[in-house]
């Protein structure tokens, strides 16, 4: 498999997206450090860009490069090996293309300004979560022939999982306010990825008396080894689910 | 060596390939031809294992095919367009199928390579080539490998003269050494010149099967292309 993800990251690497992404993601990073004198300041308003910003880029950019690839992919297709080694190469050329863009462009100004346990927790849920939406881009991307259809259905799955997932729980947790909704909170929760990674840093910024009882009760789960051990495995699941889904229904379609 | 038997393969309510059977022996040059739609890279694409039947099966020296891989270490496939990663050269476009393929070749044919004259646009993108010179790209890759089957769909499109006979010469020489090819074209003096045979498709349904010669003396023309216009015609009117 390595023999052909070596020539697929090849491929995005000198992409001019990819390069202006990383670019991007540098100067957001040193800007909102040298704007918030305080570092700390810095990682909060980091951690509300990261959560925009990596998971839309992400899906977007492997839903365009999968449809580009379309013929590249029919042409391998037809060379001697597995169809699963096709997806998995691709998967893994982008999850590394958009890990290293994360590493460079907030891994080293975290590393200069807030070189703490805060700090590299953010640039690991950034990188995680950019290999989860890679994840789900290729499983939308394989289920649906049609480019435009495609990348539409990348966008609003981007748009539930970062707008409107979060205003569907509070209207829930509205509704039900009279309800003890605290364990369903935590599986809402762990049902988007971009929450699961906004609590975990925020837990790990050790503000989360700031977010009431839930958050309090969050701390008393997530916050203990056994917790961040939860998180870890469910964006993990976010990570493989996907993909492995995407593989299945790969194997058997037309290309 | 090729066999097909009652292969099909519908998309939605279109029958692309309906109970298709087929022998062909190696040696063999065979034209697929028919009008849009009517199946011919539908089967292709089944046998290069792109497109998964329904039902029927394909098997190639006795063995099945379907939902194998290995087999296709015995193809060299000429796609009509062949697409790469933009950003990489042809140098190493090269080097990424040899590698693939790295242990399943015997012998690297790098015949085409040397006629095409691969070295001087080795070091350019793939972005940057013309249309033609990714054809011959394309050619060069089908045959490298040395395979028994060759599948070339639309193989002198897009290519200049000179770039064509060259192509044409390395196709017949490869099937004087017992090679089966399989080519699409729609342009019929070229099949003529290259094939043996001729495989008829009406919406996925083979029509005839038989030699060129077989079929210039039933229709009493002596080229491929009238020959083909009596049968479409003889085909309209028994309807």
């Amino acid at each position: 498999m390595l023999r052909i993800v070596k020539y697929v990251l090849y491929d995005i690497l000198q992409n001019r997206i990819v390069i202006g992404y990383t670019l991007f993601l540098l100067a957001v990073s040193l800007g909102l450090f040298n704007l918030s004198g305080d570092p700390t300041k810095g990682l909060v308003s980091l951690l509300n860009v990261v959560l925009i910003v990596t998971p839309l880029v992400s899906i977007v950019f492997a839903t365009i490069h999968f449809y580009n690839a379309a013929e590249f992919i029919e042409l391998l297709a037809a060379q001697p090996i597995r169809r699963s080694l096709i997806v998995w190469s691709t998967f893994f050329g982008l999850a590394v293309a958009m890990t290293l863009a994360v590493l460079i462009g907030i891994g080293i100004p975290v590393a200069l300004y807030a070189p703490n346990a805060t700090g590299l927790t953010l640039v690991i849920v950034a990188a995680a979560l950019s290999v989860a939406f890679v994840s789900i881009a290729l499983l939308a991307a394989v289920l649906t022939r049609d480019k435009a259809k495609g990348i539409g259905a990348a966008l609003l799955l981007w748009f539930y999982f970062a707008l409107l997932y979060d205003a569907l729980v509070l209207f829930l947790m509205f509704s039900f306010a009279d309800y003890p909704l605290e364990k369903a909170m935590l599986a809402f929760i762990s049902l988007n990825p971009i929450d699961l990674a906004r609590v975990v840093v925020l837990l790990q910024m050790d503000i989360s008396a700031l977010m009431g009882y839930t958050g309090a009760l969050f701390r008393e789960f997530l916050g203990t080894g056994w917790g961040i051990g939860f998180a870890v495995v469910v964006l993990l699941l976010w990570v493989f689910v996907p993909i492995s889904v995407a593989v299945r229904v790969f194997r058997r379609k037309d290309l | 060596m090729l066999e097909s038997t009652h292969l099909s393969k519908s998309f939605g309510k279109l029958k692309a390939l309906d109970r298709l059977s087929i022998r062909m022996e190696a040696g063999q040059a065979v034209s697929l031809v028919g009008p849009n739609g009517s199946g011919k890279t539908t089967f292709l694409k089944c046998l290069l294992g792109l497109v998964i039947p329904d039902s029927g099966d394909l098997t190639l020296n006795g063995q099945t095919i379907l939902g194998r891989w290995d087999y296709r270490q015995q193809i060299g496939y000429m796609p009509q367009i062949g697409r790469y990663p933009d950003n990489m050269r042809v140098g190493q476009v090269f080097d990424m199928v040899r590698e693939i393929r790295r242990d399943t070749f015997h012998r690297l044919d790098d015949d085409l390579m040397r006629a095409f004259e691969v070295g001087k646009f080795a070091h350019k993108t793939m972005r940057t080539l013309s249309g033609g010179t990714r054809q011959k790209v394309n050619a060069c890759l089908a045959f490298l490998f040395d395979p028994d089957v060759l599948v070339l769909d639309e193989p002198t499109a897009g290519l200049d003269p000179v770039a064509s006979e060259i192509l044409k010469e390395k196709v017949l020489a490869e099937k004087a050494r017992g090679k089966l090819v399989l080519v699409t074209s729609h342009i019929l003096s070229d099949l003529e010149e290259l094939t043996t045979d001729v495989m008829y498709l009406i919406e996925g349904q083979l029509q005839f099967y038989q030699s060129i010669e077989q079929l210039k003396s039933r229709t009493g023309e002596d080229k491929l292309n009238r020959a083909l216009a009596q049968v479409m015609k003889q085909n309209a009117t028994n309807r």
